[in-house]
């Protein structure tokens, strides 16, 4: 395996990006301040001590290539879903059918983008699966809010297997002049969600004021929200060297990558408030579970899968 | 190397967090009783354990179920050193309560289930009178309530294949049996002691 000189690089960014957020944050915490700015510096610093890992085993995937993507990804949608489940009140006339959605679907939809196979992986929850639950589940014989339940495990399995899934999909595009360098496009768009959630939150605690939808989620503002998507996309715009892309094309490539991320933490945010949780889990310190670290990411990964697909294969 | 890819198992289908809300996990000589869901019950509870507890924390379960089957004898008797006790057919020779407290001696604590088997609902039911007669003769043991969550979802009754669901287990402060207390009174305290715990 030859090894992508440009991707050595971006880990450097990423490793001196973190070095400075910790340095910022261990500089922060020793400042007097408030039991809410306190706390405030805690979850920040927790947040980033976080990003270390994450970053590590991001990395360490990209390194391994398609098969490390697919591991992490599948892995991913795993904890997703079963954070998802635990959430949705599901009865025990539905175990039969979550069985499949945990050990065969979601290892099959993976294991068809391992095979490359299009055609497949990309209706395979959409249609076969959306066909296949509600049969499964009836044959249980238990009718109580039988359609409630069904929509919510498709549901379940269209966010956080469905659509997460493209991440790594993006692997096996065939672009003229990028053979061999989609992980790049893989770290584009994984970097510029996280960005973008990164300078929402930013721009959101220093100039936020005025609230979008407070029902849904009061921490999102319109300044937050304008700062956010602005800034991650000229972020974006300027990995254009990263990608099959032009500057402009890159631009345009992470405006609808944070806008779509923005949708998905809002969507996300919106059955959260409905369950009355405040996070999906407990997995990640200081972020919550993995649902809340990846819920753009799964707006976003489809969508630019097959923008990519469309006008660049 | 067993134990270890069982706690790995259980991590990845229940996720186990364990909230010490009432005691902290040291090495005391304690009874860890617990409301009854699944089968996974006695192995959460042990797996959520600090691995310096668990070689000293055995948990009470049926023997009919745990003896069944190779893999089932092989974890019972030699990853966590059940004590397996008889649910029917119970005499004098197999007195559960001799048993536990045999295996006790002077360093080993215990989980125990003293609603006796799975219930549907999710309030634990009238606990029998096991607990009570241990509380009675070891009065130095701690008591601790345990309250299992989502763990019928799991695995509930009858299936046999797990389904990943996030659970919690909660523990609380040690409860002791007060001088002339009487059984059925300290056993409904001990019942609701675990039942409390759902909300904290």
């Amino acid at each position: 395996m030859t090894f992508d000189p440009q991707l050595l690089k971006l880990f450097g960014g990423v490793l001196g990006i973190l070095l400075v957020a910790s340095v910022i944050g261990w500089r922060l915490a020793k400042r007097p301040g408030d039991e809410k700015w306190r706390a405030t510096v805690a979850n920040l610093n927790a947040r980033t001590a976080a990003w270390w890992v994450i970053a590590a085993v991001f990395a360490g995937s990209l390194f391994v290539g398609k098969t490390g993507l697919l591991v992490l990804f599948g892995l991913a949608s795993f904890l997703a879903l079963r954070e998802f489940i635990t959430l949705t009140p599901t009865r025990p006339g539905d175990h039969r059918t979550l069985f499949w959605a945990f050990f065969i679907i979601t290892p099959l939809q993976y294991w068809m983008i391992a095979e490359e196979w299009y055609g497949l992986f990309s209706i395979l929850i959409p249609v076969y699966v959306f066909l296949f639950i509600p049969v499964r589940s009836a044959l249980a014989g238990d009718c109580e809010r039988f359609l409630e339940r069904t929509a919510k495990i498709q549901w379940a399995l269209m966010v956080c297997v469905f659509c997460l899934s493209h991440a790594p999909a993006l692997m096996t595009l065939k672009i003229a002049g990028y053979e061999g360098q989609n992980a790049k496009l893989v770290f584009y768009l994984v970097a510029v969600t996280q960005i973008s959630d990164v300078l929402q939150y930013v721009w959101g605690k220093t100039l936020g004021r005025h609230r979008m939808v407070p029902t849904v989620s009061p921490n999102k503002t319109w300044e937050g929200f304008i700062g956010g998507i602005a800034s991650a996309t000229a972020i974006g715009a300027g990995l254009w060297w990263i990608t099959p892309f032009t500057p402009l094309q890159s631009a345009g490539m992470s405006l609808a990558i944070t806008c779509l991320g923005f949708a998905g933490g809002l969507v996300m945010s919106a059955i959260k408030r409905d369950r009355g949780v405040k996070d999906y889990g407990a997995l990640i310190e200081g972020h919550g579970g993995m649902m809340d670290r990846i819920d753009s990411l799964c707006f976003a990964a489809p969508v630019f899968f097959h923008l990519t697909r469309f006008y660049f294969t | 190397m067993t134990s270890l890819l069982l706690t790995g198992t259980v991590r990845l289908l229940c996720g186990v967090r364990a909230h010490w809300q009432g005691c902290d996990p040291v090495p005391r000589q304690r009874i860890y009783f617990a409301n009854h869901t699944s089968n996974l019950d006695a192995l959460v509870i042990w797996a959520a354990l600090p691995p310096s507890l668990r070689t000293t924390t055995r948990p009470v379960a049926a023997r009919d179920y745990w003896q069944k089957g190779p893999i089932r004898r092989y974890l019972a008797h030699h990853v966590f050193h059940a004590i397996l006790i008889e649910r029917q057919k119970v005499t004098a020779g197999t007195n559960p309560l001799t048993a536990m407290i045999a295996a006790m001696g002077t360093t080993d604590s215990l989980i125990i289930f003293p609603e006796g088997g799975r219930k549907g609902g999710p309030e634990p039911e009238a606990f029998k009178s096991g607990l009570y007669h241990l509380a009675k003769q070891k009065p130095d043991v701690e008591l601790i309530p345990v309250y299992l969550e989502n763990l019928n979802r799991v695995l509930p009754k009858g299936e046999s294949l797990p389904v990943p669901t996030l659970c919690s287990l909660t523990l609380g402060a040690p409860l002791r049996l007060a001088s002339g207390e009487t059984k059925p009174d300290f056993l409904e305290r001990a019942r609701l002691a675990v039942w409390n715990l759902r909300n904290t």
